[in-house]
């Protein structure tokens, strides 16, 4: 164990004043980066639909986060989440066509999904290999299986009824994907802060032996979220095709660093023990906004991808920066 | 019948013999002091006791039932409880999540923690053995070595309905924080718990515990009353040398 030195008080209020800036820096910056576009596009931002955009194409990210704050809290990383969105989508799509059932077709998604986070935990927990090295390759490989289903060619979703909730859809006047974002933040916190098994990740990230020999189930706790981050994968997948009408093996390739992204400028520590839902909500809004607001300001793609990388870099020295020796 | 009563307690680890008939009855109220050199065979006794290792041969009867844990857990549901040198605590949760980890309190109907609760049971507690911290609900890593020492003992006091074992509570404490948990220890025995800890320190023995034993390479060397022994009989029963 190491032993904290005694602190002065002064030093323990700035220490104070310093964890809470962190904690808080995805907040400002969600609020700084909003009045900077508010400011520098005027009515071309501030707009209804232009606010309705960046919460709906968030979603997937936001949905994803939800996942990954538990793989954070655990002290482990998932990577195959991206690929397992593309697999997850072009499943439920050829499941809709053979079946014609859409709940039939949102299972089989969701079913690809939870077994690639079982495999995922079988390797981290059994096997005891680093969950970086088996997510690595388990990301190849789910890629290749979406490339291989259907050959590399997009198949096309027309149900209704799977549009209507997946992607276009609207219930008492809220755009769907809204509703699907609301409930994925609203139950991953709860689970999160007021159930045991939130409590127990956070304590098997913390210090695993402890969580050990206090009668926690260690492996079936590391189980259950690889399975939950690859399921919340597969939901991204879903509505990316429900939004989409359609599927193909490239979706989600790119969503792998705003996931991580959002979940670390929101708050969660990687070493584990340490998280944070809303923070994870907000920055994966944070992401988009930035997404949308480099769009409206005319940037090319590759402009927009090295602004991004800029922002995204300072975003996480903000929040992380000194941590780990604290 | 007393909390805890080993007879005849072996342990060999492949052709190792790592303890040779252990006997050993500790009384409700009692605090005694198991030493001994390094790889004597203290910690694989107290992993034995806490259900960590099963014993090769002899019998353990907690309050004269005969009892063989299966895990740690086991150990544990039949109110035996462990403070381990490594304190066994999550550092980043607030104290009274450390207290009721792995044991969280719910709320019916819908099962949610309890976190109201167990902060208010955790600060009665706290209250009840004068461990001073700032408050139940203060994160962990925010306190000293020697508060955390005393928030894993006032866990094991909170639980342990039998017997409470300790690994060298005070191994990586400074003076000050040694004397507090060394008065919360005789606190537990106040209270009527059956206290069996290990400890390097002679002067530590003297000052808290009944009786102490001596363990010399897995064998029992001899218990005695520690009104009844000197720091140089102590010292070489351990070593085995005569002083």
């Amino acid at each position: 164990m190491t032993i904290a030195p005694t602190r002065a008080p002064a030093e323990k209020g700035v220490q104070l004043v310093v964890r809470s800036w962190r904690q808080y820096v995805v907040y400002v910056g969600f609020v700084v980066v909003f009045l900077y576009f508010a400011a520098t596009q005027g009515a071309s931002f501030l707009n209804g639909t232009t606010l309705v955009n960046i919460v709906t194409q968030a979603t997937p990210i936001t949905i994803m986060a939800v996942g990954t704050v538990f793989v954070l809290s655990l002290g482990e990383i998932d990577l195959s989440i991206g690929s397992t969105v593309a697999l997850a989508a072009l499943t439920a799509a050829v499941t809709l066509q053979v079946s014609g059932a859409w709940w039939v077709a949102a299972l089989a998604g969701l079913a690809v999904g939870a077994v690639v986070g079982l495999v995922n935990g079988l390797f981290v927990t059994l096997v005891r290999l680093p969950s970086f090295l088996v997510t690595l390759a388990t990301m190849g490989l789910v890629a290749g299986l979406a490339q291989q289903i259907t050959n590399l060619q997009s198949v096309p979703v027309t149900d209704e009824a799977f549009g209507w909730l997946f992607g276009g859809g609207t219930l008492l006047g809220i755009p769907i994907l809204i509703w699907w974002s609301a409930v994925a933040a609203v139950i991953g916190w709860h689970v999160l802060r007021q159930r045991r098994f939130g409590a127990h990740v956070l304590a098997v990230g913390n210090t695993a032996s402890a969580a050990r020999v206090s009668g926690i189930r260690v492996t079936r706790v590391r189980i259950a979220v690889f399975m939950l981050s690859g399921t919340t994968a597969a939901l991204a997948g879903l509505l990316y095709a429900g939004r989409l009408a359609g599927a193909t093996y490239t979706l989600g390739t790119t969503d792998l660093m705003s996931v991580l992204a959002a979940v670390i400028v929101g708050g969660t520590a990687l070493t584990g023990g340490r998280a944070s839902m809303i923070g994870a909500v907000v920055g994966s809004l944070f992401m988009s906004m930035i997404n949308y607001g480099l769009l409206l300001a005319g940037l090319t793609v590759a402009q927009q991808e090295i602004v991004r990388g800029v922002i995204i870099l300072i975003a996480v020295s903000l929040s992380l920066r000194g941590k780990k020796g604290s | 019948m007393n909390p805890l009563s080993l007879s005849g307690i072996s342990k060999h680890f492949g052709g190792i013999v790592a303890i040779e008939r252990f006997d050993l009855e500790v009384e409700a109220g009692e605090v005694v002091a198991l030493v001994g050199d390094n790889g004597a065979g203290k910690s694989t006794l107290v992993k034995i006791i806490s259900g960590v290792h099963q014993p090769t041969d002899g019998e353990i009867r907690l309050a004269g039932e005969r009892v063989a844990f299966r895990d740690a857990s086991d150990a544990r549901a039949n109110g035996v409880e462990v403070v381990y040198q490594d304190l066994a605590l999550v550092d980043l949760q607030p104290v009274y999540m450390n207290l009721f980890l792995g044991r969280e309190l719910r709320r019916k109907p819908f099962g949610l923690l309890d976190r109201a609760e167990m902060a208010r049971q955790t600060q009665q507690l706290v209250d009840d053995l004068d461990v001073r911290i700032p408050t139940a609900k203060a994160t962990l890593s925010d306190l000293s070595g020697g508060q955390r020492q005393a928030i894993a003992i006032a866990r094991a006091t909170h639980w342990a309905s039998r017997l409470v074992l300790m690994d060298e509570p005070t191994a990586a404490l400074g003076v000050a924080e040694t004397a507090k948990v060394e008065e919360l220890i005789l606190k537990l025995k106040a209270r009527g718990a059956a206290v069996l800890v290990v400890s390097h320190n002679m002067e530590q023995v003297f000052r808290i515990a009944d009786r102490v034993t001596v363990l010399r390479r897995g064998r029992q060397v001899g218990t005695t009353r520690v009104a009844e022994t000197s720091h140089n009989e102590l010292v070489s029963m351990i070593t085995g040398l005569s002083s």
